[in-house]
């Protein structure tokens, strides 16, 4: 009877201790912000990695999304004799809800499970406690430029992811299936108003700090809890990374969306 | 060109009261064996998680010397070189460094005896991303505000000692894990330490890329007055670079002393480690039949 309360707390007690590590973490690469060295070009790095390299596939999944939107938007509204709406239904759609949930999606998936590798394995090669022996900040020599650049880009990738989609709808909505070119964008730019655009990018920024915040504290402590460093580690490391964050950024979407309706 | 070493303040020396001859006690210096030590060691305990991996151990680590650590693989002398450095926090006992005390130290006293320190890990802990030059000069872009041209002249000169200086542009993939481990070296010199801490300079290594480094070791003494703390259980390569040796098994200092008092050591498990022999096989022979045979064999 003792042993599953004993476990029942040891576990709850880990939990606590995870969850004041991830708190710590945060601080210390906020904090990273203002300290040395310099994040300009470390930044700029980040940025070509997590945006540049992430736009072909954002672009792709934007583009079948704003499609698949259009098709199924097509059949629905024609019943009710309303194929006018498509553009406004799959501007709004976009906009609101899948343009910052598939480009924080797609990030995670590429990037962040990259960066949960890699500082997964800094930390085994032992190259994480190298910093800290030179004197370095590991926070802001490592995560916070990750932070910065994750900030700037996801918002432009969900720009980007809007558009995107929306050109697939006007393809397939107007191109193909015949909807009024002029209702379809009338539609869309009657129905979207400022609060779309800021509630899409509040989400943009929120998901990006989810994501790496989720990525890097993953990868940086790699093993630490087992007390054992291997590639076991850094690839169990990864597959939390990206299965966490991306609930977080489900969870987190519902979260802002009933704040900000 | 600014000296690095003259940004980080240097303690007044001062006399020892530890003795390396008596592991786990202390004891006032003799006239013949007085050194100045800059690291001190003081019933040092280390836990991981609730397991108990060192048990009350004292030792010093004096100025300008090389310090072996030495002993089998689980005998705990990878956890105390990692208290040494700073990474993992003293939970019961001392360390103090050149009369401070190590485990009270802040952050900023931590990150200032860092700047102190010069630090090489096993695999050399290079940056894959960087090249050799980069790798090296990282810690003199961090701390310095020295021109771009004359943090990379200093790179060069740091991999020139260690006999790299041509793959200086190479990256950490391009090169061999002995010209990693010297090239680890290059960048733990880089900011000119007073004290170096070398994790198993020689495991993995040919003979003579191994021989190599333990020269590059004692010029690093020799030429540098540099206090050396190296950790390996090479004892060949221990044995031709220590001034001082401690022989650490199961979490506890076994011997400590020079190398010919290591050598004439009479504790059994010393002489084990010292003579190469295995530890006798701890298989007990009757239960492993009775598990195999069962009763069977009881009947018989």
């Amino acid at each position: 009877m003792v042993n599953p309360v004993r476990s029942l707390g040891a576990y709850s007690l880990r939990q606590v201790i995870s969850a004041g590590r991830l708190g710590v973490f945060f601080f210390c690469t906020i904090r990273g912000i203002i300290r040395p060295p310099g994040k300009f070009w470390p930044t700029v790095k980040q940025i070509q990695f997590i945006g540049t390299k992430s736009f072909a596939v954002i672009g792709f999944t934007a583009a079948f999304t704003g499609m698949v939107l259009a098709l199924q938007g097509y059949h629905t509204l024609t019943r009710f004799g309303s194929e006018g709406w498509l553009g406004s239904a799959v501007g709004l759609s976009l906009i609101r809800e899948l343009g910052p949930v598939l480009s924080a999606l797609m990030v995670t998936g590429r990037a962040g499970s990259a960066m949960a590798a890699e500082i997964g394995i800094m930390r085994i090669e032992e190259q994480i406690d190298a910093l800290e022996c030179m004197a370095i900040d590991p926070y802001s020599y490592l995560i916070t430029p990750r932070f910065i650049a994750s900030v700037i880009c996801l918002p432009l990738l969900t720009s980007f992811c809007d558009a995107l989609g929306i050109l697939g709808g006007y393809v397939i909505g107007v191109k193909l299936l015949g909807v009024n070119e002029g209702s379809f964008w009338d539609g869309l730019i009657s129905s979207i108003d400022w609060s779309d655009l800021y509630m899409g990018l509040v989400k943009s920024v929120c998901f990006s700090l989810l994501i790496v915040w989720v990525c890097t504290y993953k990868g940086f402590y790699a093993g630490v809890d087992e007390g054992s460093f291997g590639p076991e580690q850094v690839g169990r490391a990864t597959t939390e990374a990206v299965v966490i964050s991306s609930i977080a950024v489900l969870i987190g979407d519902y979260v802002i969306t009933s704040i900000l309706l | 060109m600014e000296s690095t070493r003259a940004r980080v303040p240097i303690a007044a020396p001062r006399e020892s009261a530890l003795s390396h001859d008596r592991p786990g006690t202390l004891q006032r210096m003799t006239a013949e064996n007085i050194t100045e030590n800059i690291i001190e060691i003081r019933g040092l305990n280390s836990f991981y998680n609730s397991r108990q991996v060192i048990f009350d151990i004292s030792f010093a680590i004096p100025k300008h010397q090389i310090t072996v650590i030495m002993g089998v693989s689980g005998s705990g002398k990878t956890t105390v070189f990692r208290h040494l450095i700073g990474l993992k926090r003293t939970a019961a006992g001392q360390i103090t460094v050149d009369g401070q005390d190590l485990g009270s130290f802040s952050e900023t006293m931590l990150m200032q005896y860092r700047r102190k320190i010069g630090v090489l890990f096993q695999s050399g802990a290079l940056f894959n991303s960087l090249s050799l030059s980069g790798n090296i000069a990282i810690p003199l872009r961090v701390h310095t505000n020295l021109a771009f041209e004359t943090i990379r002249i200093m790179a060069l000169m740091k991999l020139n000692l260690v006999g790299l200086a041509e793959f200086c542009d190479y990256m950490p993939s391009q090169i061999s894990g002995g010209m990693k481990k010297r090239a680890g070296l290059a960048r733990a010199l880089i900011m000119d330490p007073e004290v170096l801490f070398v994790d198993e300079p020689s495991s993995g290594l040919d003979p003579i890329t191994a021989a190599g480094l333990d020269r590059l070791i004692l010029k690093l003494r020799e030429v540098y007055e540099m206090t050396i703390v190296v950790v390996t259980h090479e004892l060949e390569s221990a044995f031709k670079i220590a001034d001082r040796i401690v022989v650490m098994d199961n979490g506890r200092v076994m011997a400590a002393g020079r190398p010919k008092e290591i050598l004439a050591s009479k504790d059994p498990r010393v002489m084990q480690f010292l003579a190469r022999e295995a530890d006798p096989l701890k298989v007990h022979v009757d239960a492993y039949y009775d598990r195999l045979l069962g009763e069977a064999r009881r009947s018989i």
